[in-house]
This record gives structure tokens, C-alpha cells and sequence, in this order.
């Protein structure tokens, strides 16, 4: 087995083993290349079926053709996609000239932990295209994300199996162990468990899976004739693009081997605070 | 990668020749855990690694140094670790927990284990994961209690490959006697626990002797750095040449979206598997032939070895679950409910035999007590103890434990997948260890305390008078219940029909205590059962759903073999009980349905069936 191989077949284990202990599980979807890869790996555990939602978090600033991407994946693959939105804050004005920290705060942290316990709204996309109000507000117990240890700090202290106190908040300093695959699936009323499956993976490894399985990750991330492509995506105001001509999962790995910008280099939040993902984080942030 | 940062938000191409992906992926990557006892220099030695190998930009190192030097402190290697931390947004990822580096041979993942005996639960998810450490001694405080107790927690995990650096040198002016007497002393510490490391290596983090390349400060040492050391380690290929062994994680069937197969899935731990092999389950006991290997976006296999996660088809239907080991039938696992093992225990109240906890080695899970304590001790020490009736936080024991219900087990030596477990106190992970001998399965006798004496009125001569066999039907139920309410409807249409019928709730009142460990003795539950089968009864008990499969394994009464025991379990998907006819498993006495279909459609299936098992 090569690395991709045995990457591959760790992460399915993790989808498996989420699979069968979480009644209420489902896969927070952020339409980048890393959920997609996630997707995918779903896809490889249940034999081409995706048995769970996909939720994703709309903070309404995406980057338009990412939700037109999404509801398109969702209707070949026949998933059931579900999305998220603080609609209070939105109605509200809330925009990211408030402070972006704020600004994530409400429409990323606080609209997520609404829509997993069931206190938000949740729109399910039905055959015709639309989406309509979800019945079903039962919170999720398990809740699987794509975090990759190599993104930045405090995601390297991850486990794959990883307790959510009450308030959503992650306690970093007192983790469960976690050996030999055996993960934690007994937890307490009103916590919740992440599930991390690409823990191991690096950010090159997503682009050479991509190119090996011919994933199709949204086009953003290529160079389409203007020289630029983003490395990283999130909301449109908040998320800069790169310079470079590569136009493939090939091209984009070599750039990747000889670069020391860091991935997350476009996210403007990110500069704000040199802690600011730790601080995200621990407060319920994927 | 020795240039200057570029400006934030660029990403340049670069004119360098395609190194290309090709390239990335021949490289090997290996996860090396550093251990050893607080202060004995660990992060100097990570630090200093990384930059002499040059997976830092020496750029960075400078910029680090000239800090340093106005601030008025020394420069300590230490501090890159921190630095880039806090700098991690130029692109290089570091942390306590994991950083990455490279060196000629290979990639590596280097875990950080922390050396304070609190954080000993952090230095054994970061072991488990590693498969082979560089294990500090400081050369001036000698082996101290972690040195040993880290020492023994690799040898339980089954790290083999370790290299010991005899650190911090430089304090006793690169005495060979210091060294020397460091390696004895621990040298024979491991090989009480059949440890032989790689190499001992005499170095100085901090002077950087011996770690990548040789040192003129200790001439007399003509052994490997420690990265060659780490360097000549040998990655362990999958074993695929040993037996199959493949735990059964689930089985699916995916109706809704119009696909019929019911794929066994589960990751091979040992062994390969062709299509046509002749497999069988343990503990269940059931063989079939391998139909097909399925999988997604790859063709249509023929084979597969370790290391894979798969999913396999049956030629015959038959009911398998989670927590079966599939195995060829001629070098399979031993099914027993005792095992002698050595564990280490982490949890917050001690190991004991008044406690029932829930063992989980693969994808098996259930409850098991401690039988035995064979030997208490103290792992910094490996002496005794001194309470031979618990094992308290951070100890380690050799133990016999005794499970509800049989499984499959080997040899941790021999198969580590399937010869290793954790036990689980509460919610939490408590302890882990190895399975040393497979024992001879024990009675439950326990369960046959409280079983009533039967008189000469016995159980034929009631069911001659009830004109019916008596029969206990078991319903897994699940999270709405939908087994309450079909045992209800069940117990009220026989009853109508003037059966002799009971119905017992297991999912109500003393029969689920406060919480996890903390159920009602099974002999009991046995025993009131098998007085009702004794009167002649038709006893309906449904179990309840639990999130851990507690209640996963068969509920069978001993001693009752000539009564029909079977059960009903609700699995998404299930079609084993087609609404009609639904006749399809004759023998099998585990029945698996959909709980989506109409209360009625399931109450009629459950029915026909009982009715032609109660059939005198």
C-alpha cells in the first residue's frame, strides 16, 4: 500500500466507526477541497452512498459559485444536504467591517452551534433544487469535520475522536486517550463528539488523492486564464486569491513543494489575532 | 527553501525544474514519538533537529537568534519550537503535539509525548500512534522514574524500535564512564521487559553532538547519530503474509437507494482474502464463501490484504455482525471468555474487581470484570505494588479478565489488531493492554445461582396443558422505540390468541441502573427468564438501544438450549424480512428488520414466525 492507500483506509475506518455509533451523525460540508475530499471518502466507506446529512454553514458571503458547485454535487450525488444560517445576526446587518472575529463569531461558531443542536433553522434541499425548512431538529451527537493536523497549531493537538462540552467548547488541555483505534464514543447528555477523518492528511496528499481518484473539487482553486487561483476558501469579502497559473492537481502540488506561504494566507480573520484559530476553536469553530 | 519569506498572499510559481508529485510519493513517512522523563531536553533536541536537518528555514533560525541577542538571553533551541508557534502563519507547521521534518531517507512525523507523569494519558495516545521513539535520558541526572515507566509503556504498546540518547553530555564533560554506566543501568531496566534498543547514543542537544552526524567531543563513541539510528529503522510492512484476520465493523445494505447487496465491511488487520475463500465468523461460529470484494471507484477486486478497509459479499446470506472476527477456517483466532493480559490502568478510580467495565479490542465490545489480579505494580520501578487487590492510576498489572460473552482473541504478539484492547470505566478510555494467553472459557455458573429448582410438574408437562413450546424472543429495541412497541403488539395478539405469554421490559426500572458498568448482573436477568420458560411461558423481552452496542450481543439464557431462543434487532436497511413471505433465513434464529416498515407489516412477520417455532 502506498500513502494514499493507507490514508485512504484509516480515514474510511473513521467514517465506519462514526457511522455505527452515532445515531444522530452528520458531515459539515464547507464546499473546499478538504470536505470534498471528506465527501468522497464517504462515499468510498458506504460503497458510493453518503447514509448521512451534509450540513453546511451559510454565512450568505460565500463566494457565489460555491453554493451553485454545492446544490449541484448534492443532486448527482443524491445526498442530503442540509444548511445552516444565523438568520438573527443576518437580519441584523451583521458584515465583517464589524470586526471579522465578530463577524465569524456570529455567522460561522454561533450559526453552527445552532444548526447541530437544533436551535437554528435547518433548510433541506429537496429533488426540485430548492430548499425548503427541515423538520427534523433533533441535535447531532456526532458531527464529522475535515480539519487536517498540518493546517495550523491547535488542530495538530486534535484527536480523531474529539469530546464538545455543553457549550460546544473544546477542552484542550484534558483530551481523552486515544490509542489503537479505539475511539470515543461514549459521552455524556448534552456533549457531542467531532469526528476528524483527515487528521493525517497533509495539504499536499489532499491534491494528490484529488488527482489520483479525479475528484471534482469546485474550479476556484484552479487558475482559469487570469493568473490567480485561491488556495483556501471561505466568504468572498474575507478570502483573497493567489497568483499562479496552475490549472491542475498536478501543478498545484508542484507549486505547493517548493512554497512557504501558509495555506490559510488568504483568510483575512487569520490576521487579525496570532491566535485566532486557537481562540475560534476552542469556542466551537470547525 | 532558504529564501527569504515572500510577500503574504502570493504564491509564486517557481523556475525550479518539476520536482513534481512523483517525487512526493515515493518518499516513506515514519511517526517517531519522542519520550523520556520533564527537563531531560526534549524539545532542545526536537528543535535542534529540525535545524540541522534544515526543515527550517535557517533564515528563521537567524532572525530568532538576533531576538535573543536584544533581548540579552541565550539562544536555546527550545525556543524554535515556541517561536514558530507563534509564527505558524508563515507556513511552517509546528506544535507540542506533532511537527513535521525531513531527512535523506524518509519523511517523518515527530510526536512530542510530555514527559510529566500527568500527562501520561498524552504520552500513550501520542506512543500508540508512533512506530518507533527516541527515548531521553539526561546524562546528569541519570534514568529516573519516567526513563523506566515511558520504557515500559513502549514495550506494552509494542514499540520495538527505540533509539536512547544519553542527552545533555556536555554537563558531565563527555565522560565516557557517565555514558557507559547510563547504558548499563538501563539496558538491563529493558531487558526485563525484552526491550533491546537500536543504539544508546551519548549527545548533546544543545551542542548538537551525534545528532545528525558524527561528534569530535566524544571520540570514543563509534556508533550512529541518532538520525542515522532513526534513519536505519525499517518501516513494518502490513502483515499480509499472516493469517486473515478481518473484525467485522458492520454490515450495510443500502435499500433506500436501490442497491440489494449486504456488504460486510471492515478493515483487514492481517492476512489477504481472495474472492472464492472459504471464511469463517468468530465467535459466531458461521462460515460462507467470499462472493466479492466491493469497494468504490475501484473496479471489481479479487484480493485484498492488510492494512485495507473493505467490505465483502457472502454466497450465503448469513447473519454475521459487528464484532466478529472473519478468519480463514484453518488458522482462526480462539474464541474464549477469559484471557490473561497486562494492562496499564489511567483512570481516576482504580481498577477493581467490584467494578464492570467494558472491554473493546477491535470492533468487539463488551462488558467484562476483573477475575484475577496476578501481580500489581509500579511501572517506574517494576516492583510490587503493594495492594494486590487494584491497580490504581498509572500502574500497570497482569490480570485474568472475564467477559459476559465470548470473543475471538489472539496473541498481541502475534496479531496486534486483534490482541489488544482498552477498557472503558464510565465514558472514559481507563486503561489499555495486551492479551498474553487466551484461557479456557469458564461456566457461567453464576447465572445458574438463580435458577430455580424445577419439581416433577417441568416445562413439558405445562406446555403439554398451554398446547404450545414455550420460546424466549429477545427485542433489541432502538432509539423510537419501535421494539416496545412491536413486543406490545406481540404480547397482546398471542395473548388474544391464548398463549401463554409474558412480556418483560429490560429497558425499564432496576434492570438499567445509573449508568455504564452499572447494569443489573446478568445472572439475574438469566434467572428470572428461565424460571418463566420453566412455567411454560412464552417470554417477550425487549433490551434496550444504547449508543455502545452494550446490549449488542445475544442475550441467551444457559441452560435452556431445549427452548427456542431468538431475537429481533432493527437495522436501517434490513431486509432479511421482506413484508412478504420474509422467509428467506429458515434456520436463523437473529432476525434483522427495517424499522421503517408499518407497525402491523412488522408484528405479522415476528408472528408467523414465533407461531411456527411454538408449534408443538
Amino acid at each position: 500500500m502506498d500513502h494514499l492507500a493507507r490514508l485512504e483506509a484509516q480515514s474510511v475506518y473513521i467514517l465506519r466507526e462514526a457511522y455505527k455509533s452515532f445515531k444522530n451523525l452528520c458531515m459539515l460540508w464547507s464546499i473546499g477541497k478538504d470536505s470534498t475530499v471528506m465527501l468522497w471518502l464517504a462515499r468510498k466507506a458506504f460503497f458510493g452512498h453518503v447514509p448521512f446529512p451534509l450540513v453546511h454553514i451559510d454565512t450568505s458571503y460565500k463566494i457565489p459559485s460555491m453554493i451553485a458547485y454545492r446544490d449541484r454535487l448534492a443532486l448527482d450525488w443524491n445526498l442530503t444536504m442540509v444548511v445552516g444560517q444565523n438568520e438573527e445576526a443576518l437580519a441584523d446587518g451583521m458584515n465583517h467591517t464589524r470586526g471579522r472575529l465578530t463577524c465569524c463569531t456570529a455567522l460561522k461558531t454561533r450559526a453552527l452551534k445552532q444548526t447541530l443542536d437544533g436551535t437554528g433553522p435547518r433548510y433541506r434541499l429537496m429533488p426540485d433544487g430548492q430548499y425548503y425548512p427541515e423538520g427534523n431538529r433533533e441535535p447531532y451527537t456526532g458531527v464529522i469535520v475535515g480539519a487536517r493536523g498540518d493546517e495550523e497549531g491547535s488542530r495538530s493537538k486534535e484527536r480523531y475522536f474529539s469530546p464538545r462540552g455543553v457549550d460546544n467548547d473544546w477542552d484542550l488541555d484534558d483530551q481523552p486517550p486515544e490509542l489503537w483505534n479505539q475511539f470515543k464514543t461514549d459521552f455524556a447528555p448534552g456533549t457531542h463528539i467531532r469526528i476528524h477523518p483527515l487528521l493525517d492528511w497533509t495539504e499536499i496528499n489532499i491534491w494528490e488523492y484529488i488527482e489520483r481518484e479525479s475528484i471534482p473539487v469546485i474550479d476556484l482553486y484552479f487558475d482559469r486564464g487570469e493568473g490567480r487561483r485561491y488556495r483556501s476558501l471561505g466568504c468572498d469579502p474575507c478570502t483573497a486569491d493567489v497568483r499562479s497559473t496552475a490549472c491542475t492537481p498536478g501543478q498545484i502540488i508542484d507549486e505547493l513543494l517548493v512554497t512557504n506561504i501558509a495555506e490559510r494566507s488568504g483568510r483575512a480573520q487569520d490576521q487579525e489575532d496570532p491566535h485566532a484559530m486557537e481562540k475560534l476553536r476552542r469556542d466551537g469553530y470547525m | 527553501m532558504g529564501a527569504a519569506a515572500a510577500e503574504p498572499s502570493t504564491a509564486e510559481p517557481s523556475a525550479e525544474p518539476r520536482t513534481g508529485p512523483q517525487v512526493a510519493e515515493a518518499r516513506e513517512q515514519m511517526n517517531i514519538v519522542i519520550v523520556g522523563h520533564v527537563d531531560h531536553g526534549k524539545s532542545t533536541l526536537v528543535g535542534r533537529l529540525l535545524a540541522d536537518t534544515e526543515s527550517i528555514d535557517p533564515a528563521k533560525i537567524a532572525q530568532i537568534r538576533a531576538l535573543c541577542e536584544r533581548q540579552g538571553k541565550r539562544f536555546e533551541y527550545a525556543f524554535l519550537l515556541d517561536a514558530l508557534e507563534a509564527e505558524r502563519d508563515q507556513g511552517i507547521t509546528i506544535d507540542a503535539a506533532r511537527c513535521f521534518f525531513r531527512s535523506e531517507a524518509r519523511d517523518y512525523i515527530l510526536i512530542d509525548a510530555p514527559g510529566h507523569i500527568e500527562f501520561l494519558k498524552n504520552m500513550i495516545s501520542g506512543a500508540a500512534r508512533a512506530e518507533a521513539a527516541v527515548l531521553l535520558i539526561d546524562a546528569a541526572e541519570g534514568v529516573r522514574e519516567n526513563s523506566r515507566r515511558h520504557g515500559y509503556m513502549l514495550g506494552l504498546l509494542g514499540i520495538r524500535q527505540v533509539v536512547v540518547a544519553v542527552n545533555k553530555l556536555d554537563m558531565v564533560g563527555y565522560d565516557q564512564a557517565v555514558f557507559d554506566r547510563i547504558v548499563a543501568e538501563y539496558r538491563a531496566f529493558l531487558a526485563r521487559i525484552d526491550l533491546e534498543p537500536a543504539a544508546f547514543v551519548p549527545v548533546s542537544a544543545l551542542e548538537g553532538d551525534n545528532l545528525v552526524g558524527p561528534s569530535a567531543n566524544t571520540p570514543w563513541y563509534d556508533g550512529p547519530s541518532v538520525l542515522a539510528a532513526v534513519d536505519a529503522f525499517a518501516k513494518a510492512p502490513a502483515p499480509a503474509e499472516k493469517p486473515l484476520r478481518m473484525p467485522v465493523q458492520d454490515v450495510y445494505r443500502f435499500n433506500r437507494e436501490g442497491d440489494t447487496r449486504r456488504i460486510i465491511a471492515g478493515r483487514i488487520t492481517a492476512g489477504r482474502v481472495r474472492v472464492g475463500d472459504e471464511v469463517v465468523f468468530l465467535p459466531s461460529g458461521k462460515a460462507t464463501r467470499i462472493a466479492s470484494i466491493e469497494g468504490f471507484n475501484v473496479g471489481e477486486p479479487t484480493e485484498a490484504a492488510a492494512g485495507e478497509s473493505i467490505g465483502v459479499t457472502m454466497t450465503e446470506q448469513i447473519y454475521v455482525g459487528r464484532g466478529d472476527v472473519m478468519a480463514h477456517v484453518d488458522a482462526a483466532p480462539t474464541v474464549s471468555n477469559r484471557v490473561r493480559a497486562n494492562l496499564f490502568w489511567l483512570g481516576r478510580r482504580p481498577l477493581t474487581q467490584k467494578r464492570t467495565y467494558k472491554l473493546k479490542m477491535a470492533t468487539y465490545s463488551g462488558l467484562c470484570e476483573v477475575e484475577r489480579f496476578i501481580e500489581v505494580m509500579d511501572a517506574s520501578a517494576l516492583s510490587d505494588a503493594g495492594h494486590p487487590d487494584r491497580v490504581e492510576r498509572h500502574e500497570v498489572a497482569e490480570v485474568v479478565l472475564r467477559l459476559r460473552r465470548p470473543m475471538a482473541a489472539d496473541l498481541s504478539h502475534a496479531f496486534a489488531e486483534t490482541g489488544r484492547f482498552v477498557l472503558v470505566d464510565g465514558y472514559d478510555v481507563a486503561g489499555g493492554g495486551i492479551v498474553r494467553s487466551v484461557l479456557e472459557a469458564g461456566a457461567d455458573d453464576d447465572a445458574m445461582r438463580w435458577t430455580t429448582e424445577v419439581g416433577s410438574i417441568d416445562r413439558p408437562l405445562r406446555e403439554a396443558m398451554a398446547g404450545h413450546r414455550a420460546l424466549l424472543l429477545v427485542v433489541h429495541d432502538d432509539l423510537d422505540h419501535t421494539g416496545r412497541a412491536l413486543a406490545a403488539a406481540l404480547e397482546e395478539s398471542l395473548w388474544a390468541a391464548r398463549r401463554a405469554v409474558f412480556r418483560l421490559d429490560l429497558a425499564k426500572g432496576d434492570f438499567q441502573k445509573a449508568g455504564p458498568g452499572e447494569l443489573v448482573p446478568r445472572s439475574i436477568t438469566h434467572g428470572l427468564i428461565a424460571g418463566l420458560l420453566n412455567a411454560g411461558q412464552i417470554v417477550i423481552a425487549t433490551v434496550p438501544w444504547s449508543d455502545d452496542h452494550t446490549h449488542d450481543e445475544a442475550l441467551q439464557v444457559p441452560g435452556m438450549a431445549a427452548v427456542p431462543q431468538c431475537q429481533v434487532r432493527f437495522r436501517p436497511e434490513a431486509n432479511d424480512a421482506a413484508p412478504v413471505g420474509g422467509e428467506a433465513l429458515e434456520d436463523d434464529r437473529d432476525w434483522a428488520l427495517d424499522p421503517a416498515l408499518e407497525p402491523r407489516a412488522l408484528h405479522d412477520v415476528v408472528k408467523r414466525r414465533l407461531e411456527r417455532l411454538i408449534a408443538r
